[in-house]
């Protein structure tokens, strides 16, 4: 600890403050305990035999061999698990009226394969060598059938069918609308229409899945890397049918998710029915290779987008379909990232007439699902590029596009076409503070010195707002937009006998921060120091239910539980030391670190003496006070909240070569009231570097014939250190009325915020050279192949075809409305 | 993840190393810095039953200047070679290798020996005319660059023979410059360019252009070469010169780049590289 921080008395201002990471001494030391990392008495371990067909009828498979292995303890195929899977993989949205063609996903499967990677049969044994070499040996004869990958392809009258039994590849169409956008369109003065799309990613966290089933008695403890503990054991006691109070999910230190571990996967449920079927643990450790094939990807939708506005730029209306690629099977959340975004598909901005159209598509490919934004990157994405589109259009500058449209501060809560209603904002405010940082003028200036000496840089802004916090149970559930869940949070907070506390969140970190953030919010209302508040999370043991940490709601639902709890703790700390201090418990202030009788300083208790009256009773401590020192809170918001900022991008691109580099970035970010800085600081550097990732390197790639590609991280490029600029990051700080702490959310910000700044950025950078418009990844091929097109030669490629694709070929006709028909308002 | 079953030693001579690689047969393979080999088995697109280890064996590392040569032992690290910026090119062009982790565990004679196209080391030799020295129970011989690589990871070291050693001349007096395109800095090369000119007052008295990753083998740019020989050491005549860098490839595409594009960037790259060597721009 810094002297700075020593220097703080404990239990006063420590929210607010960037103190470190007290979770990280034990993981940059190597002391984490990580799924892989345990090894139980007796623990079996297993291998997947995976299907290396994109789809295929299975002819037969023979596991002969494979069990004679010496350390071979069983060879298990889908049909051997008949009993056991009764019921396949939980998806759990069910919109009101639609719906959702959702195939049975076992976790080995039975006579077809859908997709590459397919689980086909597992091999138990004593030794994880040996089940691996043992899983070569079983031999599967697979009937071959036509893969289908392109989704617009497959919505083709005459394309093979992924699912024949549904006769189409189109999962559901969904849609909303507010205000009248086709009329607003025919009669505007512009409009800009272009086909975006946001290619297929990974979430690449650094530890990959892990699974440990344990059998005890009639139960089950499942270890698992997992975002979602109590999500896993409510999901997977329905699909074995077992009472919940059975099983017991544990996620230890979790490295990453990124949304990949937001999930109930085939292993996961595999290794339960394993242990409860042989009596032992077993353990399954995925390889990069497998997650980079069955590990839930992200994205993957094409936008036709169509922008109406006036002279002066300002934008009266906006239609926009999208064409999701989901792959071949529906997981715990696949059909509903798209629509996830919509809530925020009209921007930072005062769009009147907004329409929007959904259609899922089965392709055979791993399933898409949450991945870092879900859902709001993709809506993100094409308004802000369509913004840059509709500015050139204009010849209007970025800058000013955006103040002409921005919903302003004065207009909050605002309530969008949809009848989503945006918390609090200052979108100019954020703008303006990144201007002045920035210093557009000095970089114009410096852009057009460079253009002479053939040096191009560009500039790109974006402007996010995105929606977190999930959510309102009541909006999001059963009878609002349709899923089968609940999004509270819960917290206990016990203060010990000699005046530590411990903290138990429903929520389950994996990177965030929770364990210092937490303690700090508790600090401040318990007057103890966060040193000694520890924060445990993941297991479905130790604390109330809760729903797990995702869609940057953590801090939002779950720290606001822990606040809300952590008061319930002091009301009754005041009580104790009122009665002990023969004063009324509404004259007792926590101050100093202390509670004291207001007015008289020297009659004071720590919380340690407090605590310790509360445990161990004196005879002056009244009997209607109950002893123990604990308290409890469920806590369901009633919004969302709408974090928000502005980002700038520099890019220099090589012309001769397509190469971009990232030279500078700089941004404001808007999530509330600052925790802790140093975390939101954190959460802006890992968050802006994803959606670098994808605006310029990451790209899962399928060919023709469904075969991955990208399987591995030689091929599927993250960017590194060598790869990311430094980062200028601030701040300002507009509440959310939504919660007492004024919250937002932040571990999504920068990714939704990033990649349009990214392809804006190169746009303006090539302006010169006539290059419009790129797709992303702007890999060096696709940014020379577009420089060499604009300059009237023929670049080839790929590339090529992806932009010269109209809009009059694929845009129209085939949309449909959906189900849910337009000028309902918002689903929420 | 996981390798094939093998077997595994780590002799103390070379002597030993060769009777160990020799008995192991076609399924033995040397381990040097393990950087290509290890990933390879563990993704099991290589299974040798029998992995012999050079790291005990004395007189490989390190770097000896004779006679105008310098002559490398195989197991230096590329990092070696790195700290060392007097040795010039091979300093240069091991330093962007991979990156600094890797280039802690990589080696010179691993690098070569795997002969893959797409690693920088192989161009660099052959540009420098070098060769390497092998050691196998028949003794020890030569192998000039030109001879050296085969085929897509094939080498003209034999089965049971040990690279010991690499042997560069020291080309004082030409100006280098290597000049490698990746998506990201810790890739393997897209393309790559190594370029050195001899000058003489102003003219090109001699270039020497290798490229990497322009086919199944590293490649000469010989109508680069003799387009700049013998005339002047400028810009427009390298630009010229460099037009030619993609005659003769047979580039293989991928992912990331068509043929189409590679040949492109062999182009830019050769002008570049030869900018460089020539002292008309920094590195």
């Amino acid at each position: 600890m810094s002297s700075a921080e020593e220097s703080r008395t404990p239990g006063t201002g420590w929210v607010g403050q960037a103190i470190r990471r007290k979770e990280d001494p034990p993981l940059i030391t190597g002391q984490g305990n990580y799924v892989d990392d345990i090894t139980l008495p007796g623990m079996l371990h297993t291998a997947i035999v995976r299907s290396p067909e994109a789809h295929a009828t299975i002819a037969s498979i023979d596991v002969t061999a494979a069990r004679d292995h010496p350390s071979v303890v069983e060879v298990f195929t889908g049909d051997d698990l008949a009993r056991e899977f009764e019921q396949g993989l939980a998806m759990v949205w069910s919109p009101p009226g639609v719906e959702i063609k959702t195939p049975l996903n076992l976790p080995l499967a039975r006579g077809e394969v859908k997709h590459v990677g397919q689980a086909v049969a597992v091999v138990v044994g004593t030794d994880r060598y040996a089940t691996v070499d043992a899983a070569e040996d079983v031999i599967v004869e697979y009937d071959p059938k036509p893969a289908v990958v392109d989704p617009e392809k497959a919505l083709e009258d005459g394309s093979p069918l992924v699912w024949e039994d549904f006769g189409t590849n189109r999962t559901h169409q969904w849609g909303v609308a507010g205000g009248d956008a086709e009329a607003a369109l025919r009669e505007a003065e512009v409009t800009v229409e272009r086909r975006i799309v946001n290619h297929r990613t990974a979430g690449a966290p650094i530890e990959p899945r892990s699974s440990i089933a344990d059998p005890h008695g009639d139960g089950l403890t499942l270890y698992s890397s997992t975002q979602i503990p109590h999500i896993a054991r409510f999901v997977l006691a329905g699909m074995l049918g077992m009472a919940e109070d059975r099983i017991r999910v544990v996620a230890p230190d979790v490295g990453g998710g990124f949304g990949s571990k937001l999930q109930v996967y085939g292993e996961e449920a595999l290794m339960l029915a394993l242990a409860r079927r042989l009596g032992r643990p077993v353990k399954w450790t995925e390889t990069r290779s497998e997650h980079m094939t069955t590990t839930h990807h992200g994205r993957d939708q094409i936008n036709y987008v169509t922008l109406g506005a006036d002279r002066e730029g300002k934008v009266t209306a906006l239609k926009a379909r999208h064409v999701c690629d989901l792959g071949a099977y529906q997981l715990l959340l696949t059909p509903f990232i798209p629509e996830l975004g919509f809530p925020v598909m009209g921007g930072c901005y005062e769009i009147p007439n907004i329409q929007l159209e959904f259609e899922g598509v089965f392709t055979n490919k791993f399933a898409t699902d949450a991945v870092r934004g879900a859902g709001r990157p993709e809506a993100t994405h094409w308004i802000e590029v369509m913004i840059d589109q509709l500015a050139a259009e204009l010849d209007l500058d970025p800058a000013e596009i955006r103040r002409r449209n921005f919903i302003p501060k004065e207009s909050f809560p605002y309530e969008t076409p949809l009848g989503i209603v945006y918390d609090s904002g200052d979108y100019h405010g954020s703008l303006e503070k990144l201007l002045e940082n920035f210093d557009m003028d000095g970089f114009r200036r410096e852009q057009a010195e460079g253009r002479e000496r053939g040096v191009y840089r560009g500039v790109g802004l974006s402007t996010y707002v995105e929606v977190c916090g999930l959510a309102p149970s009541r909006a999001v559930g059963p009878q609002g937009v349709g899923l089968q869940s609940a999004f509270w949070e819960s917290a206990v907070v016990r203060v010990h006998p000699r005046g530590s506390a411990t903290v138990y969140t429903g929520a389950s970190p994996h990177g965030q921060g929770h364990d210092t953030g937490f303690a700090q919010i508790a600090a401040d209302r318990l007057g103890i120091d966060p040193a000694n508040i520890e924060v445990l999370h993941g297991d479905t043991d130790q604390g109330p239910m809760g729903w797990g940490t995702y869609g940057s709601r953590s801090l939002a639902v779950g720290g606001e539980a822990v606040g809300r709890a952590a008061v319930k703790v002091q009301e009754k700390a005041k009580r104790i030391c009122a009665a002990l201090l023969e004063a009324a418990p509404e004259d007792i202030e926590l101050s100093d670190g202390k509670f004291q009788v207001r007015g008289s300083p020297d009659k004071a208790m720590t919380m340690a003496e407090i605590a310790g009256a509360a445990h161990i009773p004196p005879q002056e401590l009244p009997t209607d006070i109950e002893p123990g020192l604990e308290e409890t809170d469920f806590y369901d918001p009633e919004n969302f909240v709408f974090p928000f900022g502005a980002h700038a991008c520099v890019v220099e691109v090589d012309v001769e070569t397509g190469k971009v580099e990232i030279v500078r970035w700089v941004a404001v970010d808007d999530c509330g009231p600052a925790i802790n800085p140093m975390l939101i600081d954190g959460q802006i550097h890992g968050g802006v570097t994803h959606g670098i990732g994808q605006a310029l390197y990451e790209q899962i790639v399928y060919d023709d014939e469904g075969q991955l590609v990208t399987g591995s991280f030689v091929d599927y490029a993250l960017p590194t250190a060598a790869e990311v600029p430094m980062f200028e990051t601030d701040r300002t700080e507009t509440p959310s009325p939504v919660n007492r702490l004024g919250v937002k959310g932040v571990g999504e910000a920068g990714t939704i915020a990033a990649s349009p700044a990214v392809v804006n950025a190169v746009t303006d950078a090539l302006k010169p050279l006539g290059v419009t418009y790129m797709n992303m990844p702007l890999t060096p091929m696709r940014v020379w192949q577009a420089i060499e097109e604009a300059r009237g030669r023929d670049g080839g490629g790929p590339a090529r075809t992806e932009q010269g694709r109209s809009l009059d070929e694929h845009g129209r006709g085939a949309a449909g409305s959906g189900p849910t028909s337009p000028g309902e308002g918002g689903a929420a | 993840m996981i390798p094939v079953e093998f077997e595994y030693a780590a002799p103390d001579s070379l002597e030993e190393a060769i009777d160990a690689l020799v008995q192991g047969g076609e399924d033995a393979k040397l381990l040097a810095g393990g950087h290509s080999l290890l990933p390879l088995m563990k993704l099991r697109l290589a299974a040798p039953t029998m992995l012999v280890d050079l790291r005990r064996v004395p007189g490989l590392r390190g770097v000896e200047r004779a006679d105008g040569t310098l002559r490398i032992g195989a197991m230096t690290r590329h990092a070696d070679l790195e700290d060392e910026p007097e040795l010039g090119l091979i300093s240069h062009a091991a330093g962007l290798i991979a990156d600094r982790q890797v280039r802690h565990r990589g080696t010179i004679g691993g690098s070569l020996a795997h002969g893959d196209p797409a690693s920088d080391l192989p161009a660099v030799l052959l540009a420098c005319e070098g060769s390497v020295g092998v050691e196998g129970s028949d003794g020890t011989r030569e192998i000039p660059a030109a001879e050296l690589f085969q085929d897509y990871l094939t080498t003209a070291v034999g089965e049971g023979e040990v690279m010991t050693e690499v042997r560069l001349p020291a080309l004082t007096d030409y100006g280098f410059g290597y000049r490698k395109f990746t998506r990201r800095a810790e890739d393997w090369a897209m393309v790559g360019v190594c370029a050195l000119v001899k000058a003489d007052n102003g003219t090109c008295e001699d270039a020497r252009v290798g490229l990497t990753h322009m086919s199944s083998v590293p490649l000469r740019a010989t109508a680069v070469e003799e387009a700049l020989r013998g005339s002047a050491l400028d810009a427009d005549s390298i630009a010229r010169a460099a037009e030619a860098a993609a005659e003769g490839t047979g580039p293989p595409g991928d992912l990331n780049a068509t043929p189409e594009y590679k040949r492109h960037l062999a182009r830019v790259l050769t002008r570049r590289a030869l900018e460089e060597a020539a002292g008309l721009t920094a590195a």
